[in-house]
């Protein structure tokens, strides 16, 4: 049982990461970086099994205990790896994404000095995350949700010489921090109300108690809203969500690997994961549900719509994901959790590859990052130039409705979208405005999508031809060089001037290797893996792991394939209400419109994109002038709205507190008050001391008189 | 009219009142205080005297040879100690004998 | 009737008198002033019949006392025209207090009434036909022996007191020595010499 291949997944990455990052300087560089990228790959090979297991086979779901952490008082949390449907999907992404980006950084960061340091921290992360996913109670997430936090903000401030990393590291983690806080607070609520932290307790309570409340001094509020809004908090976090998203186009200061991994596939998806996970709460709190939707929904659209006035490549590629977390979010908040996975799922992939392709431009360019200087890269790096064309077309959801024929983001990116639809038809909170907002989000994506290939790859080139043969190594960015430097000198780069080409080459096969492999799944795992997400064969797929709603099509899926043994009562109950129902013709069979129009809106998108990066670019430059780009390319004036009120907000507070609250009021009042009023009166009650003797005496006359005086008058009662 | 004891008492308290006076409305001139002190003391002979002539008691008068001891005693060094104040400070202004003061 | 008299004029005397030594502005006059004080209060007690106390307070007070005062009056270098101000500085709270004093003692000496409510009369001494002096040894000496010799003790303190604090040694002021008077040597004090007749110590 200790070594079972379920433990090895989850440790292996921990043992490897450990052995690169305390023992580099014995086992040097390539030994640290063969062990934790073989060590993932060890993950991957043994995930794989697992998954193909849920798709092909039965499906054996176990959890595996592996000690006892903490047992006090009904505070039970046992150290599991739990295998279910969900847990593999899950698997399958975070080894796959991160062996992958293990092997392109061999090649990215070839030239850095801390390799060991980066594979280390890679490692720990993947760690973090497999304990996340295949987490038995909310305690392990908790911890994989905190461990995936510091690995980000280790990653991301990677390069600490750089005062901006450092700075984009801290505002990542504290970001995170106010999101955890939340989830944190939902953890107790739901230990409070239920008396337990495993999951399957928690959500057979929710569901056998769903009237309960909590008493607060003023009011009362509903359990499973209350917990469910709660853990979502800490969702809008991790996954920067509309309010708490400030974190992520910042965390774009960490080397392009990183944000491939971190920042698209993985980390910013454990919050999706969660509502998956908690999808059982979700349909019990249906305000929760709402807000969710509506939160997704707006992250959509508003992270798309700055997305398209950036002009750093990994910025846009950033808001890409913020968007499209967004999209996972809306289609879980309308109970189409299925749905939400396989977005998930389809979006690791051509994400991963958008990231790692535009690293490899960045690194092909010796670090230029702003598409403004970029242009004609196609000749030089055709392979990269198809990778990304194709990570593209899978993003904005290339696709043929109503068949099967599609590149991946079409099938999920659509099902999100029609999932909101008919929860809208169905009167779910929230989702009508989720769907346009998906639709409208789908024109832009479409749009910036274009902009970043016509501008980066297409034209001619617009930057400075410096010249390429600085040393230098470490960080990305204009400052210094970290290029695969064997590469530098050897190209002819006069004849690229002549024609309008950038001075750029190709990356290695290291690098582009693994592009490749995720062009392969962005182009097929739409099409492959649908009917298992969510299609027909959805129920004996999900097992039970996720909730069903009745709007969605894995309810469809439900109703036509066989329905497996369930956990807990809520989900069965919800299926068989599927059943019951007859379902509404119009909640399974979307009408055509609705259907066709993210295709058509996507190709509007396109056609923008070629008016004005490809045929008329002055009309381009004469747009990003006005006041509405300023407006979008400063993010909604977020960062700035925050910093006049939180930071400088909590200073000034900070400041009143200080003092006047600790130096006027407490130490006023206190010692030096006390200490100052003593002195004040002692001041006084010195000058009785005048020095003269007759003063004293006088003063002894005066107090004899008023003794005799009062003598007199007590004498005069009592006498006569 | 017949002198009874309380006119006897009334000068005593006379001369113990313009006494007591004199030690604090003298900023001037320190022997005016010694010397109201020996109108204090004098007062207090006199009543005492006054007391033991009405009850037939030599005790009074016995005290009051010790009190005019005392007095002549304490005017004694009163005075020495006068002297050496003058002959250090060179005056004899009360005003400037505050060196005690808080 | 004489007695009443004289009581009256006595009394008058020594309370302006008393007066006077505080308000004079020369020291000399006040303590002149306080000289006559003294007089007239020993002739109130003669009145009371304490002859000898009066005797006593002529012969200490005045004679020693009050010449004290005169000794050192004169003795101190003071300049007259600094000391006629600050008599009026405390004169408003000062009298104030005076007079509150003044009513509370009258207050309660006019209250020593006896047990019936009479006036108190003076009976002048007649118990026994010893002089004043007689009657004062008698108790003296034998009941208040102890505390004659503490007053005795009281005067000697006082005088080692007063030597203590006003002595000076001037350098060049010749004095015995006593003890080395008695320890000379005779190394010291004689000298021999061979003085040829005729001619003398040179």
């Amino acid at each position: 049982m200790a070594f079972s291949p379920e433990v090895l997944i989850v440790l292996g990455p921990l043992v490897a990461a450990a052995i690169a990052g305390l023992l580099q300087r014995y086992i040097g560089d390539k030994i640290a970086m063969a062990v934790t990228t073989a060590s993932v790959g060890l993950s991957l090979a043994l995930s794989l099994p697992i998954f193909a297991d849920f798709v092909w086979g039965e499906g054996h779901e176990r959890v595996i205990e592996l000690f006892r952490f903490i047992d006090v008082a009904g505070f039970t949390s046992i150290w599991s790896v739990r295998i279910d449907a969900l847990s593999a999907v899950m698997l399958v992404v975070v080894n796959t994404v991160s062996f992958l980006v293990h092997v392109y950084s061999i090649g990215y960061m070839a030239e850095d000095p801390h390799k060991a340091r980066f594979f280390s921290y890679l490692s720990f992360f993947t760690f973090s995350m497999l304990a996340l996913v295949t987490a038995n109670d909310f305690l392990q997430l908790f911890f994989g949700w905190e461990g995936v936090g510091v690995a980000s903000y280790l990653l991301i401030g990677f390069w600490y010489h750089k005062r901006s990393a450092n700075d984009a590291a801290i505002k990542a983690f504290v970001n995170n921090r106010v999101g955890d806080f939340g989830f944190a607070l939902g953890i107790m609520a739901a230990f409070m109300a239920y008396g337990s932290i495993q999951y399957d307790a928690v959500f057979a309570a929710a569901a056998a108690n769903p009237g309960m409340m909590f008493d607060f001094v003023l009011f009362q509020a509903p359990v499973v809203e209350t917990v469910a809004f709660l853990l979502f908090i800490g969702a809008m976090g991790k996954s920067a969500q509309f309010f708490l998203h400030v974190w992520l186009p910042d965390a774009m200061e960490g080397p392009t690997p990183v944000s491939a991994l971190i920042h698209a596939a993985t980390m910013v998806t454990a919050g999706v994961f969660m509502v998956a996970r908690c999808g059982d709460l979700f349909e019990l709190a249906p305000y929760a549900a709402g807000f969710v939707t509506i939160i997704g929904a707006t992250t959509a659209l508003f992270a798309a719509t700055v997305g398209l006035a950036q002009n750093d490549i990994k910025r846009v590629v950033a808001y890409s994901t913020c968007s499209q977390l967004g999209y996972m979010f809306f289609a879980a908040g309308v109970g189409a959790y299925g749905a939400a996975m396989f977005h998930l799922f389809t979006h690791a992939f051509f994400k991963a590859l958008l990231f790692l392709g535009a690293g490899s431009v960045i690194v092909g360019l010796h670090h230029e990052q702003d598409m403004r200087n970029m242009g004609g890269v196609r000749k030089p790096m055709k392979l990269t130039w198809a990778m990304m064309l194709i990570g593209t077309l899978a993003l904005i959801g290339i696709g043929i409705p109503g068949t099967q024929i599609g590149l991946a983001g079409f099938f999920s990116k659509d099902a999100a979208i029609e999932s909101a639809w008919a929860a809208g038809e169905a009167g779910r909170l929230g989702a009508q405005y989720a769907f346009w907002c998906g639709v409208i989000a789908a024109l832009l994506t479409s749009f910036y999508s274009w902009r970043l290939m016509f501008m980066t790859f297409e034209g001619r080139f617009r930057g400075a031809h410096h010249a390429e043969h600085s040393p230098g190594h470490g960080q990305e960015g204009h400052e210094e060089e970290a290029s695969p430097a064997a590469h530098a000198e050897a190209h002819g780069h006069g004849a690229a001037h002549a024609s309008g080409a950038a001075p750029a080459h190709e990356s290695p096969p290291v690098m582009t290797g693994p592009l490749l492999i995720l062009a392969v799944g962005a182009i097929f795992a739409g099409v492959l893996f649908a009917p298992y997400f969510i299609g027909d064969r959805s129920a004996e797929f999900w097992r039970g792991a996720i909730a069903v709603a009745e709007t969605s099509h894995a309810a469809e899926g439900a109703e036509h394939g066989t329905v497996a043994p369930a956990h807990g009562e809520a989900p069965t109950a919800v299926a068989e209400a599927a059943h019951g129902e007859a379902a509404e013709p119009a909640a399974h069979h979307p009408p055509m419109w609705v259907l066709w129009a993210p295709v058509v809106v996507t190709i509007v998108g396109f056609l923008f994109a070629v008016i004005f990066y490809l045929w008329n670019t002055s009309a381009a430059r004469a747009m990003a002038r006005g006041p509405v780009w300023a407006f979008l390319y400063n993010k909604w004036y977020f960062d700035e709205i925050y910093d006049f009120f939180l930071v400088k907000g909590a200073r000034a507070l900070g400041d009143l507190f200080w003092k006047v609250g600790d130096r006027r009021l407490i130490d006023g009042l206190g010692p030096d008050g006390v200490a100052a009023t003593s002195r004040f009166f002692s001041g006084l009650l010195r000058r009785v001391q005048t020095g003269f003797v007759y003063h004293y005496s006088f003063i002894m006359l005066i107090a004899a008189v008023a003794f005799g005086a009062y003598a007199i008058y007590a004498g005069m009662g009592a006498g006569q | 009219m017949e002198i009874t004891l309380a006119h006897y008492l009334f000068v005593a308290a006379a001369l113990f009142t313009i006494g007591a006076f004199g030690i604090f409305a003298n900023a001037k001139n320190v022997i005016i205080i010694l010397m109201s002190i020996e109108l204090i003391l004098l007062s207090v002979n006199i009543n005492l005297v006054a007391f033991s002539a009405f009850l037939q008691n030599l005790e009074g008068q016995v005290f009051a040879m010790l009190v005019l001891t005392v007095a002549a005693a304490e005017a004694a060094v009163g005075l020495a100690i006068l002297v050496t104040y003058f002959r250090n400070r060179g005056g004899i202004a009360v005003e400037d004998i505050n060196q005690m003061r808080g | 009737m004489l007695a009443a008299i004289a009581f009256y004029v006595l009394a008058a005397i020594a309370i302006v008198s008393a007066f006077a030594v505080i308000a004079a502005r020369n020291p000399v006059h006040s303590v002149l002033f306080l000289i006559l004080t003294f007089f007239t209060s020993a002739g109130l007690f003669v009145l009371l019949g304490a002859e000898f106390l009066a005797m006593l307070l002529v012969v200490v007070y005045v004679g020693a006392v009050a010449v004290l005062f005169l000794f050192v009056v004169m003795m101190l270098d003071v300049d007259f025209a600094e000391l006629k101000q600050g008599f009026l500085s405390y004169m408003p709270i000062g009298a104030l207090i005076a007079v509150a004093l003044l009513a509370e003692l009258l207050l309660v000496s006019s209250a020593a009434t006896s047990a019936d409510g009479a006036p108190i009369a003076l009976r002048p001494d007649g118990s026994a036909d010893v002089t004043n002096a007689e009657a004062i040894g008698r108790v003296l000496y034998t009941d208040y022996l102890l505390v004659f010799q503490l007053a005795g003790l009281v005067l000697f303190v006082a005088m080692v007191g007063a030597i203590v604090l006003t002595l000076r040694h001037r350098p060049g002021v010749k004095k015995q020595d006593i003890a080395a008077q008695v320890g000379r040597r005779r190394s010291e004090a004689v000298e021999l010499k061979d003085v040829r007749p005729g001619q003398g110590l040179g």
